[in-house]
């Protein structure tokens, strides 16, 4: 197992996903799998290799003139929110 | 027999009054009804707004316009956002997500006068390769309903291939149209990186991710991706260069045309389906196409290079889903971290999970450099490959997979052997290309497919060696038994 029950504890927490009991072993097992799969590309002859973020060459963030493009529709948007009040989307207490 | 019309038929005998846009929904709304029980193709049904749809483009067409979509009925992958439509992209997550506005790709097509008939099962957030990680179960392939139809958009292509449409919407990060097209044997374009928008369809991998179609032939795929290409402002990715015209290209001779064999594709591949693919080769050489083998060498590290960079970029963009502001929230949290925690993880299923955690993983300190930098690097060197490859040939010709549809349940339990499935089609993805695979014959009974990949913007030249290859077979026409 390249992976440990401890590794997978720390990524699902990065990641902000709880995982059971019942799906940890699962986890253990698949994860570490995907690793030893992948680490294929540690035996790959690099050199000096630019990496590459995008397929297409020469892309730019294209700019648009600053005037107002969208309307305000935040009771349409917030129709899909779990908990919504005056506007404000709703989540448990942060501040003590 | 309307459903086994080609588009180009359908349009003719809609514009010559034999029939109207309402009586040919209503067709396809009782194939639907009759034959998706045993498949579990469509996930959600929009049989009243497809209706007043189908009796607005009869209203067009009454005013004189004309158009080769108007009046047309599609299904769309449930990936694309559909205003006031349920858009569950397959997840619980999303079960309960009305979008609220169109993608652009379903603006398009809306635009054009086709008429939306319902939208497609698809594998979780387009995370799988059998359309067996949907909350909505599984979708059958309609040649052998044991069998799965592959994926990501399982439900499209078994759809297209039941005719419950005359066409259908699909996206491919990794081979997610042409897997599943070669599986259920439609045909299916993923074009160029860029040259359909992204803007409204649900992102797993924005590098990779691109939107195509299902359709029962090259020429009627033609006609569907004229209409979904082109600039989108929303799109930051989007190019801004002029589409060509697709069904205007189909006919031209392949005289002179250099197709490049991939010795990579060739080695070690299943004797049957090496035989369907020289098969294929002597219908390109009757052409007058000359075939030349090319290698590219880093190739074989395509897969492991994708399952770093697509699950790195699935965690990023899989973050928005919180339980704050659209989406599953679990029951009575805690605290925020809880909530966050257990509607993630209550809302997202198995393999999206791992996927994520397998991003999160390569992104994370100390194993950034190992593993994501590293992938980049490699699909450098992967794309430059494939550059090379066309500075001697026009197309790249192989499989589309190296077997036909597998049964449901075989491979779900082992992630590395199902990744596998995609081998011939991520590289594509990786590199930007576009890439069309069109059916070429059967092993015991099932379709498999050919697969054209060709240099950025090449569209029209693939769409055309798959138009003629299907003036010269009769793959594309057939049909499963029951659904003729």
């Amino acid at each position: 197992m390249s992976l440990t029950r401890q590794d997978v504890e720390k990524i699902a927490h990065l990641a902000r996903l709880s995982i059971t009991e019942r799906e940890m072993p699962v986890y253990v097992t698949s994860l570490s799998s995907i690793v030893d799969f992948v680490d294929e590309l540690s035996r790959a002859q690099i050199g000096n290799v630019e990496p590459m973020a995008h397929p297409l060459d020469g892309q730019h963030q294209r700019l648009r003139p600053d005037v107002v493009s969208e309307t305000d529709e935040h009771e349409k948007y917030q129709a899909n929110a779990p908990a919504v009040q005056a506007g404000l989307y709703v989540v448990p207490r942060v501040i003590e | 027999m309307l459903h086994t019309l080609s588009i180009g038929e359908l349009g003719r005998s809609l514009s010559s009054g034999e029939i109207s846009s309402v009586e040919l929904t209503r067709l396809f709304l009782a194939r639907i009804e009759r034959l998706n029980p045993a498949l579990n193709a469509l996930i959600t049904l929009t049989a009243e707004q497809a209706l007043l749809a189908a009796a607005a483009a009869d209203r067009r067409r009454a005013a004189g316009e004309k158009g080769p979509l108007l009046g047309i009925p599609l299904i769309h992958k449930d990936i694309f956002c559909t205003d006031g439509v349920r858009t569950s992209c397959g997840s619980r997550m999303l079960d309960n997500f009305v979008a609220p506005y169109d993608a652009t790709v379903v603006a398009r097509l809306k635009a054009a006068g086709t008429v939306m008939l319902g939208k497609a099962n698809m594998d979780e957030f387009a995370m799988g390769s059998s359309n067996e990680t949907s909350f909505y179960g599984p979708v059958k392939n309609p040649w052998d309903t044991s069998k799965v139809p592959g994926g990501s958009s399982g439900g499209s292509a078994a759809a297209a291939a039941a005719r419950l449409a005359a066409f259908t919407t699909g996206t491919d990060t990794g081979g997610s149209i042409r897997q599943p097209a070669a599986l259920t044997g439609v045909t299916g374009v993923k074009p160029t990186y860029g040259r359909v928008s992204r803007y409204g369809m649900i992102a797993f991998a924005s590098s990779l991710d691109q939107a195509g179609v299902f359709a029962r032939s090259a020429a009627d795929a033609a006609i569907v991706l004229q209409a979904m290409a082109g600039f989108d402002p929303r799109d930051s990715t989007s190019i801004d260069a002029p589409v060509p015209d697709y069904p205007a290209a189909l006919r031209e001779p392949l005289k002179g045309l250099k197709i490049g064999l991939l010795r990579e594709f060739f080695d070690g591949l299943e004797a049957r389906n090496a035989s369907l693919i020289g098969d294929a080769l002597k219908i390109y050489r009757g052409l007058g196409a000359e075939t030349v083998e090319v290698s590219l060498p880093h190739l074989p590290l395509s897969v492991p290079t994708y399952y770093v960079v697509a699950p790195a970029e699935c965690s990023s963009n899989l973050s928005r889903f919180d339980g704050v502001r659209f989406g599953y929230r679990c029951e009575n949290p805690a605290d925020l971290l809880d909530l966050y925690k257990r509607s993630r993880g209550e809302g997202f299923g198995a393999e999206v999970k791992r996927r994520i955690m397998t991003g999160t993983y390569v992104l994370s300190a100390g194993y950034f450099d190992a593993y994501y930098l590293k992938a980049q690097k490699v699909r450098r060197l992967i794309t430059g490959d494939f550059r090379a490859a066309f500075e001697q040939v026009d197309l790249l010709i192989g499989p589309t997979t190296p077997t036909p549809a597998f049964a449901i349940g075989a491979k779900i339990d082992d992630p590395v052997t199902m990744y596998l499935n995609d081998i011939y089609t991520i590289g594509a993805n990786l590199a930007g290309l576009p890439g069309l695979s069109l059916p070429c014959g059967f092993i015991e009974g099932l379709p498999m497919g050919l697969q054209l990949i060709g240099p950025h913007f090449s569209e029209a030249k693939l769409l055309n060696a798959a138009h003629l290859f299907q003036q010269a077979t009769d793959w594309h026409s057939r049909s499963p038994r029951g659904y003729e």
